[in-house]
């Protein structure tokens, strides 16, 4: 299905070698471009293997819990007084959020590789925890890299991984935060590059990650529009989802870019507000630069450091973002939005009370955008919102936010 | 002819292999660099790297990690690195100086104006670790503009059809990395390395230094069997760390001298 303004195929992105327009690419040191030359054969040779796809089918229903429900808001819907807003409920998902999505598909891809081991970096945790439980499914061993202020922040997900099985690695370079935990963690592949995958949990990193986890999030938006087209009998006006390095956003976009009437909004963290720099908001606010393997927009000063980033959920606490969430933002397909840190928590505090269910902080600031939206759209449109996670993990750090001392 | 093929013809005339020490610039102070290059350079060093700090130091070890976040402590950026070179080309005209950074910084300031910059500046090599040839052509042709040479790094991990890709677009010399890791790791095994180096040799008509794993006076003799290049960094930034003043760092300097001059008389048959 071809976009009907511009008859250009908006899925054939990225290019043999990885490029989203000037986005994307390979920019690691040399060590690494044969294990991604390697692990980019073995990718396109089983993403087309019926062998592979069944197996993956089968775990994402048995095991994941697949498909995940499409849950109309409608008290939350009513209250807003505009359109109607769906759930996309990645949060009932197994592990809590849809980053499992993307680790069952890796994790199947490392045994067929004859990997023994694992590693990964994580923000929120959640990402560590679904890599965590792959691999102790699998009999892996399982190193997962975390900023020590991520621990700190997380401290719930960090004993998860540890009851799983997993070595959790305190990163205390840097800002001690995802970015930090993404250099650690190429440091650690490069070392140990023959026995070891990295599952990276982002639609970032050096190509082929970027095509690749997209792939295996695509399934949220696949499942969005067969359900939206079988609930409402049309697809939706728009999508919303949270953007940090964005997996669950792009996964839910992806099978509706050549959709031409549904609208597409990333939420990116506004922090502290975008006027006072603490924020982590690159499209927003952000230039194009290259970190962790790929072109894309970024939070840097003047002389290409990398700026340190705030955002009250650790998931959205990264200076870069997907190139392909660049090369959209460019193109006028996406719009790129932000919700601030108090939007996001009264968010939280709106979802929880109105539906009964609570977001993860990430997930709150698509929730917030949708508060925002909702309203100057008719009741008869629709707009689907990805609940990426729950939030469980996150009730220590609304507590301590309202001075609460559980 | 570039400073770097200058200089390695000279050695090669001489039976002498390089020495590169690396330092990162700025660490440990912005003002203590141009004098370290100098008394690395009266201490046997025949080219100088040195690291442009940078945020996130992927392929860097925790050593150099260090030494680049004391450097951004001091506000250290690329220009103020291209002015060091130019105040130590004041006073030495004909040690090259390559420098070693990650692309970001580059980006930042544009192509163009950093290689006019640099070579005003007197830099005559520039390694940008986090780019491999496949996205270097138009940093490379900024480069060639100038007549700075782009070095580029070779891996254990480098296929044939890799090497022969640095090969068509690597001057000056080439960097190949002993091991499979980051900086300051100390597992290299110089038979490895041996049977990589001739490989490479057979694709590439350029002189090969090694980096990554030169520890001390052993490692580096052993290395300058095998290469024509020893390039040390963690071992050197290490005593910086440790507040090793100018003349101590010199000190080791001259050691991994003697011990590879040693060992280059009696490899003169060797290669």
């Amino acid at each position: 299905m071809l976009n009907a303004n511009t008859l250009v195929d908006l899925c054939a992105m990225p290019d043999v070698r990885g490029h989203y327009g000037p986005y994307g690419g390979r920019f690691v040191a040399e060590t690494l471009m044969a294990p991604l030359e390697e692990l980019n054969a073995a990718y396109t040779r089983y993403r087309h293997d019926p062998a592979f796809q069944a197996e993956l089918d089968a775990d994402l229903a048995h095991y994941v819990g697949r498909p995940s429900p499409l849950y109309h808001a409608e008290r939350l819907s009513r209250e807003l007084g505009g359109a109607q807003i769906y759930l996309k409920r990645e949060d009932l998902n197994h592990t809590g959020a849809h980053k499992v999505n993307n680790t069952v598909g890796q994790a199947l891809l490392a045994k067929r590789m004859g990997k023994r081991r694992v590693i990964a970096e994580t923000g929120a945790g959640q990402h560590g925890v679904a890599t965590a439980t792959v691999a102790a499914r699998l009999g892996m061993e399982c190193v997962v890299y975390m900023g020590e202020e991520d621990i700190r922040r997380q401290a719930i997900n960090v004993y998860r991984m540890k009851l799983l099985g997993a070595t959790v690695v305190p990163v205390t370079s840097g800002s001690r935060t995802l970015k930090d935990a993404l250099n650690e963690a190429m440091r650690d592949w490069v070392t140990h590059v023959d026995d070891t995958f990295y599952i990276i949990g982002t639609v970032a990193g050096p190509h082929p990650y970027p095509a690749m986890v997209r792939d295996f999030q695509a399934i949220i938006g696949r499942e969005a529009r067969v359900q939206c087209l079988q609930q409402t009998g049309g697809l939706p006006n728009a999508l919303i989802a949270c953007v940090g390095g964005g997996s669950n956003a792009i996964g839910l976009f992806h099978p509706f870019l050549n959709d031409a009437s549904v609208a597409l909004y990333g939420v990116e963290a506004s922090g502290d507000g975008i006027s006072t720099g603490r924020h982590a908001a690159p499209l927003n606010a952000g230039r194009p630069g290259v970190l962790h393997g790929n072109r894309t927009y970024l939070m840097e000063d003047e002389d290409g450091q990398i700026l340190e980033t705030h955002s009250i959920s650790a998931g959205l606490d990264y200076p870069g973002v997907g190139p392909e969430h660049a090369w959209l933002k460019d193109i006028g397909r996406a719009l790129y939005v932000g919700a601030t840190d108090t939007e996001a928590l009264d968010a939280f505090h709106r979802l929880t009370r109105t539906e009964g269910i609570l977001p993860a902080l990430e997930s709150a600031h698509a929730i917030a955008y949708a508060i925002r939206f909702a309203p100057t759209l008719p009741p008869d449109q629709t707009i689907v919102v990805n609940l990426s996670g729950r939030g469980d993990k996150d009730i220590h750090t609304v507590a301590a936010h309202e001075g609460i001392t559980a | 002819m570039s400073r770097i093929t200058n200089t390695f013809a000279e050695l090669r005339k001489r039976g002498r292999k390089a020495l590169i020490p690396f330092v990162v610039a700025g660490d440990p102070s912005p003002t203590e660099t141009v004098p370290l290059m100098h008394a690395l350079v009266q201490a046997g060093a025949d080219v100088l790297e040195l690291g442009v700090p940078f945020s996130d130091p992927m392929a860097d070890g925790p050593v150099i990690q260090r030494a680049s976040e004391r450097a951004l402590a001091q506000h250290v950026r690329l220009r103020d690195v291209l002015e060091m070179v130019q105040v130590f080309r004041q006073t030495d005209d004909h040690t090259p100086v390559v420098l070693m950074g990650y692309l970001n910084p580059v980006e930042a300031m544009g192509y163009q104006t950093f290689a006019r910059a640099a070579v005003v500046a007197g830099v005559d090599g520039v390694l940008t670790v986090d780019l491999p040839p496949e996205e270097s052509e138009y940093l490379v042709a900024a480069l060639h503009e100038v007549a700075i040479d782009p070095i580029f790094l070779l891996a254990p991990t480098s296929t044939p059809d890799r090497i022969a890709m640095i090969g068509k677009v690597a001057s000056g010399f080439v960097y190949y990395v002993s091991l499979k890791g980051v900086t300051g790791a100390a597992n290299l095994e110089i038979d490895t390395v041996n049977t990589k180096l001739a490989e490479v040799r057979r694709t590439i008509d350029l002189p090969i230094g090694v980096g990554f794993g030169v520890r001390d006076a052993p490692t580096a003799a052993a290395v300058a069997q095998v290469a024509d290049a020893v390039v040390v960094g963690s071992a050197l930034v290490s005593r910086i760390e440790q507040l090793a003043s100018i003349p101590e760092v010199a000190a080791f300097v001259a050691e991994l001298r003697a011990a590879m001059d040693g060992s280059g008389s009696s490899c003169a048959t060797v290669r």
